[in-house]
């Protein structure tokens, strides 16, 4: 009999949901945690009509069609990668469902849909000084007056490849990280957060 | 450093490109391939360019949208004249 596959996040041993309870929120700049196991589906198409309406029929959401912007409805969220890849990302547990449904949507299209879920760890960073530690590894410019709410980007982070997400105004992000980096890109934070009032966020 | 502009996501830092080499080098067909001679298809394989001048030239967002695109660039000044469409011939410049 096969063994039953327990998912382990690539942040499993820095045991953040016990330093959560400890850490003080209070005062915090930055608030950092992980969103694990986050489900991403990566679809692939020409963006025409009829990929749009597949999309919108499963997730609800308008594919954002834009460069570097992203769309949301209800549980669904989706990302531009490229113009013909985009990611739909949703609750953890809801990629297999997804797949299937977004596979049966696009039938007689030219289209792919792969659930690449098990690629990423998702860090979350938000506060008044989030957008300050991040400019101290990343090229972009985060001035809210150029990137906000509703953008994303693929970019770099101090020496990791990352898709950032601002989620909300606070300002929130979201980033992606392959998971053999996420290690890395943690303890690179850690350090940085020597500089700010940091406090660990339960997800 | 270089400041790209990716046709799609607007400038990016130029460590998030990766340098494609020379455009516009047309593969030989099949038909072509058979009756060349060596040094033809060395020609084909290995020789490039080199100019002091404008240079055009292939770029891949690699860390961004992974798209490629075409550049014209000045090798001396580094000036990147003009960013165009894999498949567009090269544009007509001014030589500086
Ligand atoms: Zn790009």
């Amino acid at each position: 009999m096969a063994e039953a596959y327990t998912r382990r996040s690539p942040l499993q041993h820095f045991g953040l949901t016990a330093a959560a309870a400890k850490s003080n929120a209070a005062g915090a700049e930055v608030l950092i945690g992980e969103s694990a196991h986050r489900a991403i589906v990566n679809i692939r198409g020409d963006g025409g009509e009829a990929f749009k309406a597949a999309v919108r029929s499963v997730t609800g959401v308008d594919l954002p069609v834009k460069p570097n912007t992203t769309a949301q409805a209800g549980a669904f969220r989706i990302l531009w990668l490229g113009p013909t890849e985009w990611w739909v990302v949703t609750t953890s547990g809801a990629e297999e469902k997804l797949v299937a449904d977004l596979r049966q949507a696009f039938i007689g299209q030219h289209a792919a849909v792969i659930d690449v879920s098990e690629s990423r760890a998702v860090i979350t960073l938000s506060g008044t000084k989030a957008r300050d530690m991040l400019a101290r590894g990343c090229s972009l410019d985060l001035h809210p007056r150029v990137f906000g709410p509703g953008q994303c980007a693929q970019t770099g982070l101090t020496k990791a490849n990352i898709m950032l997400d601002q989620t909300d105004a606070a300002p929130s992000f979201d980033i992606y990280v392959l998971k053999s980096f996420a290690d890395y890109l943690w303890q690179w934070f850690w350090l940085i957060g020597r500089d700010y009032k940091l406090a660990i966020k339960a997800h | 450093m270089l400041l790209i502009s990716c046709p799609h996501c607007g400038p990016r830092d130029e460590h998030e490109f990766a340098y494609g080499h020379e455009a516009h080098i047309a593969r030989p067909t099949l038909e072509q391939q058979n009756t060349m001679t060596d040094a033809e298809w060395a020609d084909y394989l290995f020789m490039r360019k080199n100019p002091k001048g404008v240079h055009f030239e292939r770029w891949v967002h690699a860390r961004g949208c992974r798209q490629w695109f075409n550049v014209a660039r000045h090798t001396v000044t580094h000036e990147i004249i003009k960013v165009y469409p894999m498949g567009e011939p090269a544009p007509k410049l001014e030589q500086k």
